[in-house]
């Protein structure tokens, strides 16, 4: 009888190490991920954590962004780019919206405001029905996915000037910029993201991705605020082919830009109706640069 | 202790830990093979996501969903017309839930017997029937035909087959670029947040919310149901995180009746108004008001010796509904919503005028003579109400909580109480021959209260992208005083006591 009980329990033990494996075999990322389960993120005086957004991160972001946060989640694969972006790979800790310099790592903010926000264009929508708490909750999670956090510290915001007032001269000078540090290439000369280039651009993983046509009326993917557009190309925007042209564009040189990029916009603005009193024609690409 | 007992003891705890090996072993095998929740058919196959991301639990609506339905079913990405689908995507989903179920209903009047013969008496029975059985079918269509136009259409049939167009509406969304501004035209349910088209129980008294259904006993008026869809235009105005809501439908008072029918010349509104806050942890609570007031008419012309005809109707008199809602939440795992009303009937309602119908639930009559041989009372010319009749009024309220342990399982419990506050037929009431209503003499002031409490659970094993199963279990109970059968010695009105217990796999594709 005790030989019997034994031979069970041996039979038993070989059965559990043997099934332990196959647990486990999809565990192993998620046990280093739950190393940093402790992650927290702080908006305004609300302290997020990771370990209270698990069951928000399964009812709302699991499907896409997968349950390792690396974004092959089950409808991943029916996202296919350029019409639709593939969701974001958490572990990898880079991020297209920012208010920090190409590089580094968004702020708490940023990823709260992108929660909020969503992306036109993709199939993250608009977080905002939750509560304030939860979306800090899930900003500690996305944090919490991803290694850099743990050895880096976000980038310090840049500085936006305060926006000077719109006029013709200055609408001129951002054609200029646009000219010069070439957008069209991929924008295209009337901002509709049919540039040389356009066709040929690729994400970081090597995925096609589209330039933003600035003229179908789709709302900029890291918001639509004279600010946001400023810190868009000034920050970059990472993991795509937007380079940040903060090196390259001074804080005056880029309130123009922002102001000629509004002149493609859909919506009526005040620059729509200046470059149309100006007669203002798209910049030349075949132009030599200073004449373009 | 002698040597057989401890060696007894060693057996047992080897047995154990054997056992608990096993359950170990098995439990590992399930968490590694248990499948996660996928995204729900026709909108999530659209939008690649999960159902719980807009569902509480299929098919009740989070707060994410509801803003999803109020932006015209779009997620305003800018991938919401149809032209930025696959063009082989088709957003049609069909659901029936095959179940078993025991019904009991605790006083029933039956025949007697002796010797194998009708005895010509009668007695009082308790009838309890269980078996397989089956609910009806609802194809849902529904999503957008252009950015900011969408549409609805729900075929539905009864579990004979029999079809007939639950929901359709076409919708016009963000008009002028505001979410303050949606129309829809149709037949669609009132803008009621705690929705009973999405209710999460299925058994007869259960499946509805009694709130949103109750008529005092004998009255006529069925157009004041909140629960059952309406044919009518509503307007829609929300704030862009939904936080703000209010709504105005108008619609026809003939119960979401097709055909024009008997009362389509009398008009209801329906108006909603709530605002969400955000409680930190506890999540975002929403509170709320509804009110309802509406015409419908109680004197038909006839033709045929008394036949109402249809879209004749005229002598119309009014109602009203009214009450708040509140949907409060715990944390993500614990959920309360509350509704209340209190109902008011005009006097000739609460005499028997006013439902002309007796239904084919298609706008058509079963009627085919005058009372007292099928129809129903018609308020014609020199007809007079009854000495102490008065209007019937009553208050209501519903709790339901839900316990959510996961996207996946999900546990409901519900309270509903309808009480009266006053009797159509009042102290001075002077018919003492069977009324218009079927009562003679003053009414009992608890008649037709109802008190019934619903608990349950739904468990989704696995989701996917194309489908959903829910294993669903349910128990209801209702009583409702002063309508079962007339006690056999005494006459004298008695209670009812009713329950249900369902099981059944709710499916969809």
């Amino acid at each position: 009888m005790r030989r019997t009980l034994g031979m069970w329990s041996l039979l038993l033990g070989a059965a559990a190490v043997l099934a332990l494996p196959s647990a486990s075999w999809a565990q192993l990322t998620t046990v280093d991920i739950q190393t940093r389960i402790g992650a927290e993120s702080h908006i305004g005086n609300i302290t997020g954590h990771a370990k209270d957004a698990a069951l928000p991160y399964r009812r709302y972001c699991v499907g896409c962004h997968g349950p390792l946060g690396d974004g092959n989640g089950e409808n991943a694969p029916y996202m296919q780019p350029p019409m639709y972006q593939q969701p974001r790979d958490f572990q990898l800790g880079i991020f297209k919206c920012r208010s920090t310099p190409t590089g580094t790592l968004p702020t708490d903010q940023d990823l709260f405001d992108a929660i909020t926000r969503g992306f036109d264009r993709s199939n993250m929508p608009q977080w905002n029905t939750l509560s304030k708490q939860e979306r800090a909750d899930l900003v500690a999670w996305v944090k919490h996915f991803s290694p850099r956090w743990a050895n880096e510290k976000p980038g310090t915001p840049i500085t936006i000037p305060p926006e000077p007032e719109v006029t013709p001269e200055r609408i001129k000078a951002g054609r200029d910029v646009f000219a010069r540090v070439q957008c069209w290439k991929c924008h295209g000369v009337q901002g509709m993201a049919n540039g040389p280039s356009a066709s040929t651009l690729t994400d970081d993983l090597g995925r096609p991705i589209a330039a933003f046509n600035f003229t179908d009326g789709s709302r900029p993917k890291c918001g639509d605020t004279d600010q946001d557009i400023y810190r868009i190309f000034m920050t970059g925007l990472d993991g795509t082919p937007m380079p940040s042209f903060a090196d390259n564009i001074k804080p005056d040189e880029a309130w123009d830009l922002v102001f000629y990029l509004r002149t493609f916009m859909a919506q009526k603005s005040r620059e729509k109706e200046i470059a149309k009193g100006l007669g203002l024609k798209p910049v030349d690409p075949n132009a030599p640069v200073a004449q373009q | 202790m002698h040597a057989s007992s401890r060696f007894h003891l060693r057996n047992i705890l080897q047995l154990a830990t054997s056992f608990a090996a096993v359950a170990l072993v098995l439990a590992s095998i399930v968490l590694s093979s248990s499948q996660p929740a996928k995204a729900l058919p026709a909108f999530a196959r659209k939008y690649g996501l999960r159902c719980s991301a807009c569902h509480e639990s299929w098919p009740m609506l989070n707060y994410f969903g509801q803003k999803f339905k109020d932006n015209g079913y779009q997620l305003m990405n800018d991938r919401d017309a149809p032209i930025w689908q696959n063009p082989g995507y088709w957003p049609v989903v069909f659901r029936i839930t095959p179940i078993w179920h025991r019904v009991s209903v605790g006083k029933v009047q039956v025949d007697t017997y002796t010797a194998g013969a009708l005895d010509g008496g009668q007695a009082i029975k308790r009838i309890s029937s269980s078996g397989f059985d089956l609910s009806g079918l609802d194809f849902h269509t529904a999503g957008t035909l252009e950015k900011n136009i969408s549409f609805y259409l729900l075929p539905s049939s009864d579990p004979t087959g029999a079809f007939h167009f639950e929901q359709v509406f076409v919708r016009f969304d963000n008009i002028a670029h505001s979410p303050w501004l949606n129309f829809k035209l149709g037949r669609f349910e009132l803008d009621n947040l705690l929705s009973e088209k999405r209710i999460l129980t299925l058994t007869g008294n259960g499946g509805i919310y009694q709130t949103y259904h109750f008529i005092p006993q004998g009255d006529g008026n069925i157009f004041g149901q909140i629960g059952d869809n309406q044919l009518g235009i509503e307007y829609l105005g929300h704030s862009v995180d939904d936080r703000t809501r209010v709504s105005a439908s108008l619609v026809s008072s003939s119960d979401g009746n097709v055909n024009l029918s008997t009362t389509a010349n009398a008009y209801t509104g329906f108006f909603t108004a709530s605002q969400a806050f955000d409680a930190g942890r506890l999540g975002v609570q929403r509170v709320g008001f509804y009110a309802m007031a509406g015409e419908a008419s109680t004197y038909y012309l006839t033709s045929g010796g008394g036949v109402p005809i249809p879209g004749s109707g005229i002598g119309n008199k009014s109602f009203t509904r009214e009450g708040f809602v509140g949907q409060f939440y715990a944390g993500p795992h614990i959920g309360l919503t509350v509704v209340t009303q209190h109902g008011s009937d005009n006097a000739w309602f609460g005499q028997g005028y006013g439902n002309a119908e007796a239904t084919d639930g298609n706008g058509g009559t079963t009627c085919t003579a005058p009372i007292p041989n099928g129809c129903p009372p018609n308020n014609v010319p020199g007809t007079t109400l009854p000495v102490g009749s008065q209007s019937p009024s009553w208050n209501g309220a519903t709790f339901e909580g839900h316990y959510i342990y996961s996207p996946q399982l999900i546990f409901i419990g519900r309270y509903e109480v309808e009480k009266m506050s006053q009797q159509a037929n009042g102290s001075g009431y002077g018919v003492t021959t069977l009324g218009a209503n079927g009562f003679t003499g003053p009414m009992p002031s608890n008649l037709g209260n109802i008190s019934t409490y619903t608990i349950g659970f739904r468990y989704n094993p696995f989701m996917t992208s194309r489908a959903g199963l829910a294993w669903h279990n349910e128990y209801n109970w209702l009583h409702q005083d002063g309508t079962g059968p007339a006690n056999l010695t005494t006459g004298a009105l008695t209670n009812l006591n009713t329950s249900e217990i369902l099981m059944g796999l709710d499916f969809d594709f």
